[in-house]
């Protein structure tokens, strides 16, 4: 990896932090509404993971996506604009938080009821198979998301079809309060591809190389026409499940324990003892970051809100 | 015209589509190798392949959120749920992904997909077999749902499904498929939400759809004995409803009755009862009379299924009540 994919990655991590920082502040100040689920914690996976994707490599995940949009390329400001619900936005204020794409980006969503992207993201997949195109799906779900029946569905008609699919569980250990063990059959949710006869790897989430890397691989043996087969990634999230979760299902130790592995100053440290970047690359970077959403905020609030006349637009293609 | 029953209609439309378009593919339940459980797609497996004609595990959320997926693509799939019923599996990508992407995403999601579902009680399948649920389906905007009650329009209909850009949910009903008629050959498209007359009169508005028209025109023979002529619109469409046609002849004959085959709670009738009030009261010279399927889950037995029935009887009975 050349010194400039690795500022890359690190000023992309930076970044979604600072616009999910930011988020959090403008949710509480009442400037965002309704759910908002941040991925404070986790910005290595996505990150390290759409990093490793070609342009015709489709991505596709759940209600926790201002990250993932990030790592997809697609602007703070139009996610900032989304997140406050203006025609900027990139779902032009539709969607909000959970459901941001851009399928110029090849992001097909922000899908707000656990698991239903896994059926959707098998057929993304066949789509390109049925084209005969070498696009590969990365389908990103929770560890929650593996207790539902689409779940199963999805990765059992891809393993009959030899559909061209990463599955990829970012297990942060809890779906809402629930600890995996308390929900989940087996823990170690990599084993779950077991039953679908799927190759599988437990990676790092904390580390965004390790993702990166182990992406790579996978993304190239799905395409070299291997099948399906899933990435487990290990991470955790810092911050409530939502915005309005008194966290009373884990100690504030806990929280802290992992904080000491926050993906961000693991790089860091990484970056600077390897000689990748000077303490002031990454300042500067930090800084440009700061003022990326800073410009954002600025860009969503100058927005214009959608107008009411405007309700019915894209109910139908066609008219009706 | 050529004489054909409604199976072929449906069967002769996605024959004729999938040989225009190589877009076009069908998926679901035992609708390869074994030719459709209703034999709706035989002969099409050997024809147009194993790519084309997919036959899929007994997933139902996977069959419809696989073909949302690869209609995202620029696929025209063809899914087919065995049996409405088993659409209650699917919900959540009818409902939640099929009918909201396109609106959610701010227009950049475009799907156009077909889900062939076939319904409808009276083959003693028991309750979980035989239902009706059409307006369940026709309640969420986003969604077009579509019955035919003729074979001609079942093949128009499915044209101009297939050709949509949206999302359109085709339900047939089992006890037609071997109902003849009509059928024109070759390009055949009857546009998605258009109300039609199919049989005209002076004394009475019959509203119906699907297997309610087949019912009602039986009930019209009867009751033309009596001198009494029924005019009988076809909705056709349930989303976008055409109600039009209904308010022009409900004009006209100032007295309306409403068949359907389910269940008359928060039905199809109630929603065009409702509409004929709203927009046509100071015609309205007696109430609305509505026909539907008694409020029981279908029992097995024979007896016991067709009481729980619409039948022609009932619509003549409903007649001579609003006359």
């Amino acid at each position: 990896m050349d010194k400039q994919k690795y500022l890359e990655l690190y000023s992309q991590m930076v970044l979604i932090r600072r616009l999910e920082e930011r988020g959090a502040e403008l949710y509480q100040a009442g400037k965002i509404g309704g759910f908002m689920h941040l991925y404070i914690g986790q910005e290595a996976v996505s990150t390290g993971l759409i990093a490793a994707r070609q342009p015709q490599d489709r991505v596709i995940t759940a209600y926790r996506d201002h990250g993932v949009a990030i790592s997809c390329g697609i602007p703070a400001n139009q996610v900032m604009a989304e997140l406050m619900g203006k025609t900027t936005g990139i779902s032009k204020g539709r969607g909000g938080s959970m459901h941001m794409a851009d399928v110029s980006r090849n992001f097909w969503g922000g899908h707000a009821i656990v698991g239903a992207q896994l059926p959707v993201a098998a057929g993304l997949a066949l789509g390109d198979k049925y084209a005969s195109r070498d696009g590969v799906t990365i389908c990103m779900f929770g560890e929650g998301a593996t207790n539902i029946g689409y779940f199963h569905e999805a990765l059992n008609l891809s393993k009959v079809w030899t559909l061209p699919v990463l599955w990829v569980c970012e297990n942060n250990i809890y779906g809402m309060g629930t600890a995996v063990g308390r929900a989940s059959a087996v823990s170690e949710i990599q084993q779950k591809a077991e039953g679908y006869g799927m190759e599988h790897e437990r990676v790092d989430g904390m580390d965004v190389i390790a993702v990166y890397e182990a992406a790579q691989k996978a993304i190239a043996k799905v395409r070299a026409g291997s099948g399906p087969r899933m990435l487990e990634i290990l991470t955790y999230r810092f911050r409530g499940h939502s915005m309005g979760d008194p966290e009373r299902y884990r100690k504030q130790e806990e929280v802290k324990k992992w904080e000491e592995h926050d993906p961000i100053s693991v790089f860091h440290a990484y970056l600077v003892e390897n000689k990748k970047a000077t303490i002031k690359e990454l300042e500067d970077i930090e800084a440009r970051a700061m003022d990326e959403v800073q410009k954002a905020v600025e860009f969503a609030e100058a927005s214009p809100e959608p107008s009411l006349d405007t309700l019915f637009d894209n109910v139908y293609v066609e008219e009706v | 015209m050529a004489r054909i029953t409604m199976r072929e209609a449906i069967s002769q439309a996605m024959w004729e589509e999938m040989e225009r378009d190589p877009n076009i593919f069908i998926l679901g339940e035992e609708v390869g190798v074994w030719g459709g459980s209703y034999a709706v797609t035989k002969g099409f497996y050997d024809h147009f392949g194993a790519e084309r004609v997919r036959d899929t595990p007994i997933s139902e959320a996977a069959i419809i959120g696989a073909a949302i997926g690869s209609a995202l693509t620029g696929l025209r799939p063809i899914a087919e749920l065995m049996t409405i019923n088993f659409a209650f599996s699917a919900m959540e990508h009818i409902v939640n992904e099929a009918a909201k992407l396109h609106y959610m995403f701010g227009g950049q999601f475009v799907l156009p997909l077909v889900i062939r579902a076939v319904g409808g009680g009276g083959r003693q399948l028991g309750a979980t077999h035989s239902q009706t649920p059409d307006a369940v389906f026709a309640h969420f905007p986003g969604l077009k749902v579509v019955s035919p009650g003729t074979p001609a329009d079942a093949k128009g209909l499915l044209k101009a499904a297939i050709r949509s850009n949206d999302p359109v949910l085709f339900i047939e009903n089992a006890t037609l498929y071997q109902l003849r008629g009509e059928v024109p050959e070759g390009d055949y498209v009857i546009p998605l939400g258009q109300s039609t007359v199919q049989r005209t009169g002076k004394d009475v508005t019959i509203v119906t759809y699907s297997k309610g028209l087949e019912i009602s025109m039986k009930a019209a023979e009867e009751l033309a004995k009596d001198g009494i002529e029924a005019e009988i619109v076809d909705l056709r469409s349930l989303r976008p409803l055409d109600i039009g046609p209904v308010i022009e002849s409900f004009k006209k004959t100032n007295r309306a009755v409403i068949v359907e085959e389910g269940w008359k709670s928060y039905g199809i009738g109630a929603e065009v009862a409702s509409r004929i009030y709203e927009q046509a009261f100071d015609y309205v010279d007696a109430p609305v009379v509505r026909v539907a399927q008694k409020e029981v889950p279908l029992p097995y037995n024979r007896a016991l299924e067709q009481s729980a029935l619409p039948q022609p009887a009932d619509v003549v009975a409903a007649v001579r009540e609003v006359l």
